[in-house]
């Protein structure tokens, strides 16, 4: 009886190994791109490399940063495309990553590439923050339509704006670093001090002050433009401001995870994303890709916003994260609401 | 083990232990070892967790300072003695998160990054480590770098531990306000909800009220739904845009206002039954006497009405601040700036990857928890018989006064609470809320939205399955050998103890534990972890309370003579247990499988950390969805769980009738 367990096993096995030997190699991909836009990214990553097959595991940047984090000592995924370069920075300062340089890494916009000696990760395309304005509440509210983010602290939006709450957004996050970039240490704090005082709540999530505005549940909300964008396509009565003092921003970006046992794979994936097929590919829901004179003019898009992004310390935002949260935490979270 | 009887000492008598003894014993051994890997030691994770911290160790940095010429003299300053120097860093300030970073600029009160001064730094020991930039630098050699990078170096913290967690939380106004704020919203749904339920199920137990059977059904019906639910449609009664707006006078939903009404929609059953059944029975006697002693009919309820319901009430209250304390989906959804525990461990979790400080608020959050359940086991255990041999039960007479208006007040609670589901139901097949209300079914696109399509839905029913078969039978089969076995007393109290426990424990709390102790890599178990499996059986330890209480009620029902008579006609235990046992008990059998089955279903905290990309659930894509703004896809993902319970309820009312029938047709003669 034993020996013919044995012997079962051994020829599971033996074919198991058989068909892998065979087969494709498989990689396992960790993302925060959106659902909608994996099957694409597949699609066009197999016609040019028909034998390597990825296997996606996506969730929300919080999570799957979380889930990375989570695996340190015993890494699952292969690859990580897709993720926020500040996640991907942390993970860099955990020596998770395999530094590498795609070939063709200096075609892309020096900004969009890890400063080290050798890349720890490129980028693929940024996200911009930018508010969304529903154009018939706000009228009914009797708003004028803000331009800059001084604009917002205006005593006529109390209670009409909502953000992101950075201790669970990434979007929030890279507002609240943009402006203590922006407005320095001191005069960040003092900026937000004063926004508070108009913020009727925080949300969880980054998108979701978008399309709260696009559903008329609040006139104004601090959120990314490819989420208004996708929102007033939808229909919504949407303007999308780009606010005067320039916009914080993140990028999804591509990166190794060290300990991979397919290298050779995953090295191939990295290589295509940086390609100009892959920037194009990209430029279907990003205004702005890491390939210069790549990119083409994104439907209801607002216009300068590339010109807007600021000069992003990425640098500073991933070493300073805790403190800014904690410091964030202590001064706005948890009070009650602002009375109307 | 020993006999505690108080005969004097001589030799102890013990029974030969025989075969299906020591089977039983085996079995009873098994289900007590499932409940120490599932709950004790995922529990014990935890806690050491919550305790386990981050502290940067100064003693483990050496630092050499050049002249403006970048010329070393030799000097090596460590990192210590340059902090008692300086007093650049409190020593609180050095303890920190697994994510904390500390700038060594401070130590050089004459650094300037313009300076030509050169700095070198090391570790001095081999697991070291500190950043430069956000390249990590292990090992023990030295880096020599200029001024300008050199301010860009980082200290990381090491693992330690100790309490400063707790005395950080504590000292943090944001979170500990949350104890607060938990608290008194749980305290404010209690009183609501038992109140309300009292006077509903006062009505139907104790009026001549008309429609009770249907009353009793539409208040059942928040428990198919989860709890996520009511927080959508009080979004579309009340949020900005909602219907009803002008209702709440220009108050917020989003915030206290929201969490208790819905949480009065949610704990509402669990009330309801509680009081129900101390309602239900009733000395008749004791209401003549009160009559016959010209009582009013007001004395008579303060005297004999509310003191003989008054365990059901305590239990009832009980259970619903349990129940508000420990949610997460409605605050979640509904709670604006509103900052509870519950969300709290989430925050902490998802947000900052601060799995030490969600551990921290979990310790916070299961005290108040166990308090609740603890006073709860005292009260019940206190409960004594209201029915004797003697009484006669009460039985209501026609007040056609008081009858309608009983039947206005449970039509009120009836509409709540349709009202609430109607709205969801409407708010999903509209287009475009409130810009373009012509119905669609685009909402019902799942596959487009965050939270895992409908693959999500089918994973739920599936998990909802296996949870309930393996749950019932595990849960049964434990009961059955806790109750019948003989001896062993020790062993069946502890094992009725950990049984007992999962009631206490946050379902949020349940699963982060679960994290800490099936997501190390030096778990033999560790495979489970991110498969259907962890749900399962997450869920069934979770619910196992309630199912263990249904299995033992119905098996106290059955005379121990039935185990005797096997014995002596010689037949093993296991088949008196599958040819008599489970027939007779099959009705607790199968309310415990549909128990299973809803709450599987509808349970969100419990499993919201350790669903996998490959199995996600329904109950997840409903707060996922809400998460990312997708509202009115989150109502309908939320209507498809309650259809699919209220479709479950059905059958098993069907099946439970078809078999009852035939196996239980001994019960009436």
């Amino acid at each position: 009886m034993k020996k013919n367990t044995s012997k079962f096993v051994a020829t599971v096995a033996g074919a198991l190994m058989a068909t892998a030997a065979a087969a494709e190699t498989e990689l396992t991909v960790y993302t925060a791109v959106e659902a909608e836009d994996l099957a694409r990214y597949a699609e066009e990553f197999n016609a040019v490399h028909p034998d390597i097959k990825i296997n996606w595991v996506r969730d929300s940047t919080g999570i799957i940063t979380a889930k990375l984090l989570a695996e340190r000592d015993n890494p699952q995924a292969d690859v990580v495309w897709g993720l926020a370069a500040t996640s991907l920075l942390l993970l860099k300062s955990e020596d998770m990553l395999e530094p590498y340089a795609p070939v063709g890494v200096e075609k892309l916009d020096p900004k969009f590439v890890d400063s080290g000696d050798v890349p720890s990760w490129v980028g693929m395309d940024a996200w911009v923050a930018s508010v969304c304005y529903n154009t018939v509440e706000a009228e009914k509210a009797g708003l004028t339509p803000p331009t800059s983010w001084k604009d917002l602290t205006d005593a006529q939006y109390q209670g009409h704006v909502i953000m992101p709450n950075p201790n669970s957004s990434g979007t929030g996050f890279l507002d609240v670093s943009s402006w203590l970039q922006l407005f320095g240490e001191e005069g960040g704090w003092e900026y937000m001090d004063a926004l508070h005082g108009n913020i009727a709540r925080y949300t969880h999530s980054g998108s979701k002050p978008c399309k709260l505005a696009a559903a008329g549940e609040i006139p104004i909300g601090i959120s990314f433009a490819f989420r208004g964008a996708k929102s007033k396509a939808a229909g919504a009565p949407l303007e999308i401001i780009v606010p005067s003092e320039g916009v914080g921003w993140d990028m999804e970006a591509t990166a190794i995870v060290a300990g991979t046992a397919n290298q050779e794979a995953a090295q191939k994936l990295v290589d295509f994303s940086v390609t100009k097929e892959a920037n194009e590919m990209y430029n279907v829901g990003y205004a702005v890709v890491a390939m210069p004179g790549v990119a083409k003019p994104v439907e209801h898009f607002p216009d300068g916003l590339l010109d807007a992004m600021i000069e992003n310390d990425f640098e500073f935002a991933a070493n300073n994260r805790a403190a800014i949260l904690k410091e964030w935490q202590s001064r706005y979270d948890g009070k009650s609401e602002p009375k109307e | 083990m020993t006999d505690t009887t108080s005969l004097p000492a001589g030799p102890l008598i013990k029974g030969k232990l025989s075969r299906d003894d020591l089977i039983m014993r085996g079995g009873m051994m098994v289900i007590a070892l499932y409940l120490v890997v599932t709950l004790a030691f995922p529990l014990w994770a935890m806690l050491s967790k919550s305790f386990s911290t981050y502290r940067i160790e100064l003693s483990q940095y050496e630092f050499q300072v050049s002249d403006d010429n970048g010329v070393f003299s030799g000097t090596i300053l460590n990192g210590t003695q340059l902090n008692t120097e300086t007093g650049a860093y409190t020593d609180q300030e050095l303890s920190t998160g697994s994510d904390g970073r500390l700038s060594v600029t401070p130590f050089f009160p004459d650094f300037s990054f313009r300076s030509p001064v050169m700095y070198k730094i090391r570790n001095t020991v081999p697991d070291g480590r500190f950043l430069i930039g956000s390249n990590l630098q292990k090992g023990t050699d030295w880096v020599e770098l200029d001024s300008n990078t050199f301010r860009r170096v980082q200290l990381r913290p090491i693992k330690a531990t100790g309490v400063e967690n707790f005395a950080n939380y504590f000292s943090t106004p944001a979170l500990f306000n949350s104890v607060k704020n938990s608290i008194w919203i749980a305290i404010v749904s209690t009183i609501i909800t038992v109140t309300l339920a009292f006077w509903f199920a006062y009505a139907l137990n104790r009026s001549c009220m008309r429609f009770t059977g249907m009353f009793r059904l539409v208040a059942m019906a928040p428990i198919l739904v989860p709890s996520l639910l009511p927080g959508i449609a009080l979004v579309y009664l009340f949020g900005n845009q909602g219907m009803l707006k002008e209702l709440l006078f220009g108050a917020s939903i989003y915030g206290p206002i929201g969490i208790v009404i819905g949480s009065v929609f949610f704990t509402f059953p669990h009330a309801f039954l509680i009081i129900s059944t101390a309602l239900a029975i009733s000395d008749a006697r004791l209401y003549e006497a009160a009559s016959s002693l010209r009582s009013t009919p007001w004395r008579t309820f303060w005297t004999v009405t509310i003191p003989g319901a008054r365990y059901g009430l305590i239990s009832a209250a009980f259970v619903v601040f349990n129940l508000v304390i420990t949610d997460f989906g409605l605050p979640k959804v509904i709670g604006g700036q509103f900052n509870v525990l519950a969300v709290d461990i989430y925050k902490q979790v998802i947000g900052q990857q601060n799995f030490e400080m969600g551990a921290v608020v979990s310790v916070v959050l299961v005290v108040p928890a166990i308090l609740a359940f603890a006073i709860d086991r005292l009260v019940q255990s206190k409960q004594v018989a209201l029915l004797s041999a003697r009484s006669v039960p009460y039985r209501p007479k026609p007040h056609p006064k008081t009858d309608r208006i009983m039947l206005i007040y449970c039509s009120m609670v009836a509409l709540f609470i349709v009202g609430m589901l109607a709205v969801c139901q409407f708010a999903a097949l509209i287009k475009f809320w409130p810009y373009d209300l012509s119905l669609s079914l685009n909402n019902y696109q799942f596959d487009k939205m965050d939270g895992g399509g409908w693959g999500s839905y089918f994973n739920s029913i599936k998990m909802a399955l296996l949870t309930a078969v393996i749950g019932t039978s595990i849960i049964f089969f434990g009961a059955y050998l806790v109750e019948k076995s003989n001896g062993f007393k020790t062993g069946r109290a502890l094992f009725q103890m950990f049984a007992m426990l999962p009631m206490a424990i946050p379902g949020m709390v349940l699963g982060l534990a679960y994290i800490f102790f099936f997501n190390n890599p030096s778990n033999p178990l560790n495979a489970i972890y991110g498969t259907m499996a962890i749900l399962v059986i997450c869920s069934v330890t979770h619910f196992y309370t309630v199912s263990h209480l249904t299995a033992v009620t119905a098996l106290k029902q059955m005379d121990t003579e039935f185990e005797s008579v096997s014995a002596s006609l010689k037949q093993p235990t296991m088949k008196l247990f599958a040819r008599v046992t489970v027939p007779v008990c099959l009705p607790a059998i199968l309310d415990i499988s549909i128990y299973l089955f809803v709450n599987a279903m509808t349970t969100v905290s419990a499993v919201v950390f350790l669903y996998s990309p490959k199995t996600t659930l329904a109950s997840i894509a409903v707060l996922n969805m809400d998460d990312a703004g997708d509202i009115a896809p989150a109502a309908a993902m939320g209507m498809m769980i309650f259809y699919t319970n209220a479709a479950a309820r059905i059958l098993h009312l069907i099946a439970s009738k078809g078999i009852l029938s035939r196996t239980q047709a001994w019960r009436s003669r």
